[in-house]
């Protein structure tokens, strides 16, 4: 395995991060800050400024890939629903979320937020919280209605926390994240002119690594591993461009990543763990902190197949996002029985077939953990790519 | 041994229901011929129709054009178009047949259906609709509007969460005198809410009388005869008149000692919507045991009135707000149908518990095992668990399904809870005690 760097956050603890069920480094957290708390979110976005002005950790949580067997949630989610929803209900009643002090779900489908009643129901001791996350943008209330929201949020984490956090704090968060998001922001670019440099299954470690980590952390990580990417140098494979889209909630096996790009994909873009990358801009850290995060949820973001925003059609938006990446082929790489996905599949493949646009679906479950299907699949679509 | 009994009523309510849902789907057919009137796409959960009467606009519910080809067994056919196209085939079925029968042409009425003038998504809890209305207006060519209701997360809407559905529905006004060139007209607007108030007094007092032994109303098969004009006609005089009517004739069995089954034998609550493909066939498994469904969720989707909510005509806008937001079922937290079954049980007198997941409604059915956990473990509520899909014919095992309603039925007959012998449950009793549960402290 190729490391970046063994100073702050080299890639094989990136990955350990990831796959560690006991969660050691928000234990570590809490136990350097007594009292503190550390507040969970279900994907896909949550706003971590607000949690972290508050003095708390924002814990993001993506399922439990291939490291839990799930003894319990099936039987309180049944069939034809989805792995994280089980795996996240499976790793509470297992003990492994004894750690988390409250969990925010919203507004992205069904499935999670019964979940969210179904945790309150069995773990009442803790604080659970679902956020409306505004689905008519192109309304002037939904700004208003979504201030009142984080107003509404504030307030009950300034009473878990037993602090409160003024204005002042809101805005140091966000300054903090927006630089979190500015240095993802170059290493997506950096990957994108590059890739032959920094392979996805590298960058999505340290992206996700920043799910466990204190936002300070995790952005000296990712400035060394920056600096010391921008000065490498590789040689370019004999791979094609690919844009991968409907992984922004359930996140694919890192082996099903890597092995995407064994089969001869350079993956110019996705949408793994897109709620750390919401927003295409800054978040204004002048004027008022809780309107500026509301405002910009609503006009500064990335498209999303869980934000309904008439203004800019989501079928379009992949199709300007390919062709501004060099594309060859968009990869849709979607979690068994997710509908948000599943639903845009059908729109987005139209889209991006008018386009003329080359176009795969691969269907992956986080807890597989053999893909000898896929690769298959990914070799002959390459393949056919390439010698087309 | 059991005994097959009869299983329906027929009576004026069916064929005065039969005449206003072909009206509807006249008044469809005609938009479609001539552009007039002008339609509405709308979903039935928690529906904001007193709008649309204001217009005299007439809505268009998707949802009941795809259940009404899955009883006539014709939903198979758009279900497999939609799924060529590239719908998975965990989709929501509702809206595969709803799509591949408009790509198709397919109607369940004898007439066309129009091009909607509006497709209005009434974003009420069920995250589906939001992509269902999204692509009936691509593949339609129809404006959208997505109208954004805060699901409920704590036991009552905020006034803040108030303010932005009633924003909304101006916004919606606006965009519906655009529509039908028509100024609006609030008198009209208060008129149509308040023949909402009368048709949920009625509908409720319906709903009520299924508390009496025997019952004299199904209130899961039955009531999906009515729910057709309560969601087409709630708002309007002929809506008043159908359930004045509905009213009059339950009330008179009532009195009469009719019961849906001559000899009542067991009262059940349901949770979850029915497997229209296999409706007679599903409804057959509850007659055998003379099992009268006394309440159930599905009845509910479209509004929550027996607890006592009515449409109301001094506030129009928030009071349609308030219907959206807080009194139907889809809008609710998944607790608080806990809570709603708790009482159904409880109140009605229930004597067990049959919860049907359907695979294509995962707001209904995702977390329904916790559900059964939460009424056998702590209630010790008599319950069972079935699987299948309510427009998908793929997915319902009817021996299977058969079987254990049969072998939940007859654990309900050893238990004598059909002679009134208390079943010997636990768990803290709820305001109203059942006498059909004995409660252990």
């Amino acid at each position: 395995m190729r490391s970046l760097s063994p100073r702050l956050l080299d890639i094989p603890r990136c990955v350990e991060l990831i796959q560690d069920l006991n969660f050691a480094e928000v234990a570590r957290w809490k136990a350097e800050h007594p009292g503190g708390k550390a507040i969970a979110y279900f994907p896909v976005y949550a706003p971590v400024e607000i949690i972290h002005a508050c003095g708390m950790l924002p814990v993001g949580l993506n399922g439990a890939g291939d490291r839990l067997d799930i003894q319990h949630a099936d039987a309180r989610f049944g069939s034809f629903i989805c792995s994280i929803i089980k795996t996240t209900l499976e790793m509470a009643i297992t003990g492994r979320l004894d750690w988390m002090d409250g969990m925010f779900f919203s507004t992205i489908c069904d499935s999670a937020r019964n979940l969210c009643f179904v945790s309150k129901r069995n773990f009442p001791e803790k604080y659970w919280d679902f956020i409306h996350l505004p689905q008519n943008a192109g309304s002037p209330a939904a700004v208003d209605f979504l201030e009142q929201e984080y107003r509404r949020i504030l307030l009950q984490l300034e009473s878990l926390a037993g602090r409160k956090a003024d204005d002042d704090a809101l805005r140091g968060a966000i300054r903090l994240y927006n630089h979190n998001r500015e240095l993802l922001r170059d290493l997506y670019a950096l990957r994108e002119r590059h890739p032959e440099r920094l392979r996805t299954w590298e960058l999505y470690s340290l992206l996700r690594a920043g799910c466990f980590l204190p936002v300070e952390t995790h952005n000296a990580g990712l400035e060394a591993a920056l600096a010391e990417l921008r000065a490498g140098a590789a040689k370019p494979r004999d791979s094609i461009r690919i844009l991968i889209e409907g992984s922004f909630c359930e996140q694919p096996p890192l082996d099903l990543i890597r092995l995407i790009e064994e089969a001869g994909c350079y993956i110019v873009d996705d949408d793994f763990i897109l709620g750390r990358r919401w927003f295409t801009q800054d978040v204004p850290s002048e004027g008022d902190p809780i309107r500026a995060l509301a405002e910009s949820y609503l006009n500064r973001s990335v498209y999303s197949s869980v934000r309904h925003d008439p203004r800019h059609p989501r079928p379009r938006a992949l199709v300007e996002k390919a062709r501004s990446r060099r594309a060859d082929a968009v990869l849709f790489l979607i979690a068994k029985f997710c509908e948000p996905a599943y639903f845009d599949y059908v729109l987005f493949k139209q889209a991006v077939e008018a386009a003329g646009i080359p176009h795969l679906l691969l269907e992956f479950e986080e807890k597989a953990f053999t893909f000898e299907r896929s690769r298959t699949e990914v070799e002959t679509f390459v393949e056919s790519l390439l010698f087309d | 041994m059991a005994d097959t009994a009869k299983s329906e009523y027929r009576g004026e309510i069916h064929s005065r229901q039969k005449e206003l849902m072909s009206a509807w789907y006249q008044r469809l057919d005609e938009a479609a011929r001539t552009g007039a009137p002008a339609t509405v796409e709308l979903m039935i959960s928690g529906n904001c129709v007193e709008l649309l009467e204001a217009f005299d606009a007439v809505p268009l519910y998707p949802e009941i054009n795809a259940l009404q080809l899955a009883i006539r067994h014709q939903s198979l056919e758009p279900i497999l178009l939609a799924e060529e196209l590239g719908y998975a085939a965990d989709n929501c079925a509702y809206v595969k047949a709803d799509i591949g029968a408009l790509l198709k042409g397919i109607s369940p009425a004898a007439g066309k259906l129009p091009k909607p003038s509006l497709v209005l998504c009434n974003f009420v809890g069920c995250n589906t609709y939001i992509k269902w209305f999204e692509h009936a207006a691509v593949f339609q060519g129809s404006p959208l509007y997505m109208l954004d209701v805060p699901f409920l997360r704590a036991d009552s809407p905020s006034r803040e969460d108030v303010t932005y559905v009633v924003r909304q529905l101006r916004e919606v006004v606006k965009m519906l005198e655009a529509i039908t060139g028509r100024k609006f007209d609030y008198g009209r607007f208060r008129h149509a809410v308040e023949c909402s108030r009368r048709v949920e007094d009625a509908w409720s007092r319906i709903k009520l009388l299924a508390q009496r032994r025997p019952s004299p109303f199904d209130a899961y098969f039955d009531a999906i005869t009515l729910m057709g004009p309560l969601y087409v006609y709630r708002a309007s005089p002929a809506g008043v008149e159908f359930f004045d009517i509905a009213l009059r004739e339950l009330e008179a069995r009532a009195a009469r000692g009719e019961g849906v089954y001559d000899q009542e034998k067991f009262r059940v609550v349901l949770e979850g919507p029915p497997p229209y493909p296999y409706f007679r066939a599903f409804r057959d498994m509850f007659a055998k045991w003379r099992a009268c469904p006394v309440a159930s969720t599905y009845s509910t989707v479209g509004g929550l009135w027996e607890f006592g909510f009515r449409h109301d005509a001094e506030d129009p806008f928030e009071a349609v707000a308030l219907h959206m937001l807080e009194h139907n079922l889809t809008n609710r937290n998944f607790l608080q149908r806990y809570a709603q079954l708790r009482r159904y049980v409880e109140d009605w007198n229930a004597h067990g518990l049959i919860i049907h997941f359907v695979k294509s409604c995962r707001l209904f059915s995702a977390g329904q095992g916790d559900m059964r956990d939460y009424f056998t473990r702590v209630l010790g509520v008599p319950t069972l668990y079935i699987e299948s899909d309510l427009e998908d014919p793929r997915y319902f095992a009817e021996a299977q399904t058969k079987n254990r309603m049969d072998a939940f039925f007859e654990a309900l007959e050893h238990a004598g809870a059909h002679r009134g012998l208390p079943l010997a449950v636990s768990g803290p009793a709820g305001p109203h005690a059942n006498p059909n549960l004995k409660v252990i402290p």
